[in-house]
């Protein structure tokens, strides 16, 4: 098994024991989109503290790991107009179906939710052909 | 408590997405191009996700969250045009750029002035959906 397959495995563990601990213990969906929609719509503003304390965790832990390793990269686009693009659709899409990768994808699906199966199905279809036109077709990206 | 726990919770998930290497778009645009040098990863990373959640889901039947307060409700079983409309929006947005909110979230720390202006652009994305949502009602009316 490449070890890229193995990187992806043990990360995907600790995203999916993060996202039970906080199920387990706060009685929330790990959501990244809900979570941060929430305090820009002021829908979240009851429990803004702990949206805001799961967001720093999310941004300084990662980001003091990369500095320790002294390597990381995105490898983002340096296409401005792309990226301010996809910021708004990632944006509005993931707040429209109520959620994105971490919500419906390990959240929904999880629990066998048809909604996040669906939306899981319509996001991954929608990307594909979206890399197959703006990289193979355009070559944009 | 509640604080202290959504940072670790947070802090978790970053390190997750930064060791599977979610936080690498060439990874992400590798798993949507079917048609060009597929990267089965995400696969992986789904999957070694989903099964501590799905333990973590059967034992919420028997208890309470520790903290106190309820479970989530059970999931709503309707399929509406916003589920689909909105995950194909994201589902382009996320091809283009190979982010989506967790990982562009994540990545600030190392992602340059590109990752910034990505996460501006994602949370004034969130601003407008609202505004965007009646839009699609009123068209979804016409038709």
């Amino acid at each position: 098994m490449p070890i890229d397959w193995m990187w992806g495995l043990v990360g995907g563990a600790l995203i999916g024991t993060a996202a039970a601990i906080f199920l387990l213990v706060n009685g929330r969906i790990m959501g990244a989109s809900g979570l941060i929609g929430g305090l820009i719509d002021g829908t979240g503003r009851h429990n803004w503290v702990e949206r805001a304390a799961l967001l720093a965790g999310l941004i300084i832990v990662p980001g003091v790991i990369a500095m320790i390793r002294g390597t990381a990269d995105t490898y983002l686009t340096t296409n401005i107009v792309v990226i301010i693009a996809a910021g708004l659709l990632v944006g509005v899409g993931t707040r429209i179906a109520n959620g994105c990768t971490s919500g419906h994808g390990v959240c929904g699906i999880s629990r066998l939710s048809a909604r996040a199966i669906v939306a899981t199905v319509f996001y991954i279809a929608a990307g594909a052909i979206t890399v197959l036109i703006f990289k193979h077709a355009l070559g944009v990206i | 408590m509640r604080a202290f726990f959504a940072f670790i919770v947070g802090g978790l998930f970053g390190t997750g997405l930064l060791l599977s290497g979610m936080t690498d778009t060439r990874k992400v645009q590798g798993w949507l191009d079917l048609f060009g040098d597929w990267d089965p990863t995400l696969a992986f990373v789904m999957g070694g996700a989903i099964i501590p959640m799905a333990i973590a889901w059967q034992l919420t039947r028997s208890r309470k969250p520790v903290l106190g307060g309820n479970f989530p409700k059970a999931p709503d079983p309707d399929l509406d045009r916003k589920l689909a409309v909105g995950s194909v929006l994201f589902g382009a947005g996320w091809g283009l750029s190979g982010l989506c909110p967790g990982p562009a979230m994540a990545s600030l720390g190392w992602g340059g002035w590109g990752g910034l202006a990505f996460v501006v652009a994602m949370l004034t994305g969130m601003g407008l959906a609202p505004k965007a949502q009646v839009m699609l009602d009123a068209v979804s009316r016409k038709a």
